[in-house]
């Protein structure tokens, strides 16, 4: 039934369906079109649909969303590929702006069905500006809703549930996860796009993550589990709007937190979280929810990254923390 | 300067759109042909002695070998990416030889050959590439700032620093360079603007390669690039870009009239970029063998060989010579990369402000702890 299907390769064949479905999705980026996008994720859509729906654009990200704007007025939806995490920033004015605020000042006249899909994070042996984790910035702008998946099944389905969504969307994809693999069931009845979802149970610690941070949480829990440690692993999926249900759930049993992310950990999603698990939980908890982040510091030349990037023996680390108290 | 050209020739700019109403007469200085035959302009005539002929054409065999060198040590692992130069190394020799040792640079990544003249080590422009750092050299002292990934930025900062000369009555100029794809960006339009409007003495040189990474020019822009300038109010001048004497003499007076107070100038510099876009581009899948063949003719060192050799600038030992330096400039390079330290890791906490903060001092002392934690361990 299902395919082996990488997260690119998902997406790709997401992408298509969502195009198929609807005549009035357009592609909108840089390369994405001949070259199939730096990284192939839009590769052969050109050529089957034509330079009309698939759009190489000049090199200009304001101008990407700019015009993402006006033709979503016009009934159309958007899906602006940004090349790299790093040169979202100067189409940063339309996204918050103009994107976030339209459907609120218009109340609700104009809806803002945009897609901004941006392959994020390190690991890769980037240069500068290519391994940025910006989803902060996003989830603090009301009226941008943010998601980041972490495997081929959730890409696949998640982009055409983005697509088809109503409001604008900060899509972000795993970019050193863009190449694994896993079954994807095309036509299975997909989980809602803004639902998080325990992806490895356990009893003694919650671990929170979401886009490439999934894999490594759950290697952490395999890790742990031969020490005879259980980490209960949920993928969050969902960052704005956050899916905590699950989560307060989780660890009303566990009694203990730990949230990973690659971004800084100052001021980060981690922050926010910390803040409602305690509210909501602090009668469950056996210890502080803890924060596994990458440090405030601009993000590393890549001889670096390793020792930047939360690995599995951070997590570790967070875990006997947490069990230490 | 040289005047806008007249727009007396139109021809269609998109095939298949009539657009008559664009004008499209394409100017080219040229000073050398592909052939290698010496030729007179008009506007941008060249004194130019065989000593410097020949220092020209070391450069250009010099930075070539660079790049090749770089592009190896990718393949071979050594380098995350490598953005190569090759065939654009006319356009940045004459430019940044036509620079005066107080006017500053502003580079994007791709600017080796500038880097080159301004005495900036091919190492440090590496340890970028090699993902060491983020640059090695020294911005202030070289006059050659650092490299800038995001597409355009510079110009401003370009802009900007050259406000700052022209308030310190410095007779200095900023060189800003851009490639044919940032001109769409807002931010350049923005520096063109504020370039203008201040009477900045700033030299926008473009380096008109044809591509931004798979996007062809047309997908940019439906006017010849140079034409642009006259919109933002200062001229623009189109130049043979694998010609490095045109683009010497091009960039020596706009930089000349920068520094006199005439105001900003646009350069686009028309050449073509023979490799990928970075190591990490596949150029077949949008542009056609046939095309690079065409671009090889113009080969911007063959050219200036044929004539140091047809006019008796240089002979075979000359010729013997530079080759034997560029051998061991290749070895410098090969060796330096491979023997290059990584950074310390607690580098990264070290220079993120003038003045550390609490916090990121107590980060850094607990990765100091953490890492620690591992010594003798199997990490
Ligand atoms: C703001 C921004 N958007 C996208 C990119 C990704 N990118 C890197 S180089 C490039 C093409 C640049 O083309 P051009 O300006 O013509 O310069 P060239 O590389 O050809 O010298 C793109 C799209 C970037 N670095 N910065």
């Amino acid at each position: 039934m299902g395919q082996m299907l990488t997260i690119g390769k998902a997406l790709n064949l997401g992408l298509r369906k969502a195009m198929e479905d609807d005549a009035k999705v357009v592609l909108m980026g840089e390369d994405i079109g001949k070259l199939g996008g730096v990284f192939r994720i839009t590769d052969g859509l050109q050529k089957d649909f034509g330079e009309a729906r698939v759009v190489d654009t000049p090199l200009a990200e304001a101008g990407i969303l700019g015009t993402a704007v006006g033709l979503a007025m016009r009934g159309y939806r958007p899906v602006c590929e940004i090349q790299f995490d790093g040169f979202v920033f100067p189409a940063y004015n339309q996204i918050v702006t103009q994107v976030a605020k339209i459907h609120a000042r218009s109340k609700g006249k104009l809806p803002m069905p945009i897609v901004i899909r941006i392959p994020f994070g390190g690991g890769i042996g980037a240069v500068e500006h290519h391994s940025e984790s910006p989803e902060a910035y996003f989830a603090h702008t009301a009226g941008l809703k943010v998601v980041a998946v972490s495997n081929p099944v959730d890409a696949y389905w998640g982009i055409q549930q983005a697509i088809a969504h109503p409001d604008p969307i900060v899509f972000l994809e795993p970019k050193r996860r863009y190449w694994e693999k896993a079954e994807v069931d095309v036509d299975a009845t997909p989980d809602p796009l803004f639902a998080s979802r325990v992806v490895h149970g356990g009893d003694d610690v919650t671990v929170l993550a979401y886009g490439p941070m999934v894999k490594t949480a759950l290697q952490a829990a395999e890790a742990a589990a031969e020490e005879g440690r259980s980490l209960e692993v949920v993928d969050l999926r969902t960052v704005s709007p956050l899916d905590l249900e699950p989560v307060f759930e989780s660890v009303r049993r566990t009694g203990r937190c730990i949230v990973v992310h690659e971004a800084p950990v100052t001021l980060g999603l981690g922050a926010e979280i910390a803040a409602r698990v305690t509210e909501t939980c602090f009668h469950s908890l056996e210890a502080p929810v803890l924060r596994v982040g990458g440090y405030d510091t601009p993000y590393p030349p890549s001889k670096l990254e390793e020792e930047y990037l939360p690995d599995l023996d951070r997590v570790l680390d967070a875990v006997d923390r947490a069990m230490g108290f | 300067m040289t005047a806008l050209p007249e727009t007396t020739e139109m021809v269609d700019p998109v095939p298949g759109a009539a657009a008559p109403h664009l004008p499209q007469r394409a100017e080219l200085v040229q000073l050398l042909t592909p052939e290698g035959d010496r030729v007179e302009h008009p506007d941008y005539s060249l004194d130019i002695g065989e000593q410097e002929l020949r220092e020209l054409y070391r450069d250009l065999v010099l930075v070539r070998r660079w790049d090749v060198e770089a592009t190896a040590l990718q393949r071979q692992g050594q380098l995350g990416i490598w953005a190569s130069l090759l065939g654009q190394e006319a356009a940045q020799i004459g430019a940044g030889r036509a620079m005066a040792e107080s006017d500053m640079a502003f580079p994007t990544y791709r600017e080796h050959g500038v880097a080159w003249t301004r005495g900036v080590d091919p190492l440090h422009v590496i340890s970028l590439f090699r993902g060491v750092d983020n640059g090695g050299w020294d911005p202030v002292a070289t006059g050659f700032n650092l490299y800038t990934v995001v597409i355009g930025a510079q110009t401003l900062h370009a802009t900007g620093y050259a406000m700052g000369l022209q308030r310190d009555g410095a007779e200095s100029a900023a060189l800003a360079f851009l490639g044919d794809g940032a001109t769409s960006q807002g931010e350049v339009n923005e520096a063109m603007i504020w370039a203008a409007s201040f009477s900045a003495p700033v030299v926008f040189f473009c380096q008109n390669n044809q591509y931004a990474i798979s996007v062809p020019l047309e997908r940019q822009s439906r006017v010849p690039l140079y034409q642009r300038a006259a919109g933002f109010g200062f001229p623009g001048v189109r130049v043979d870009g694998n010609d490095v004497l045109a683009v010497l003499a091009v960039t020596r007076s706009a930089l000349a009239a920068a520094r006199e107070g005439q105001g900003p100038t646009f350069i686009e510099a028309f050449t073509y970029r023979m490799g990928a876009h970075t190591t990490s581009d596949d150029p077949t899948r949008y542009r056609l063998a046939s095309e690079l063949e065409e671009w090889k003719l113009r080969d911007p060192i063959a050219r200036l060989k044929a004539h140091l050799s047809r006019s008796s600038i240089a002979d075979a030992a000359f010729f013997q010579g530079v080759e034997a330096e560029a051998d061991e400039l290749a070895d410098r390079i090969r060796s330096g990369t491979v023997d290059m330290p990584a950074p310390a890791p607690t580098e990264m906490f070290d220079h993120v402000y003038a003045e550390q903060t609490p916090q990121l001092a107590q980060q850094r002392a607990d990765f100091v702890a953490y890492q620690a934690s591992f010594e003798g361990g199997e990490h």
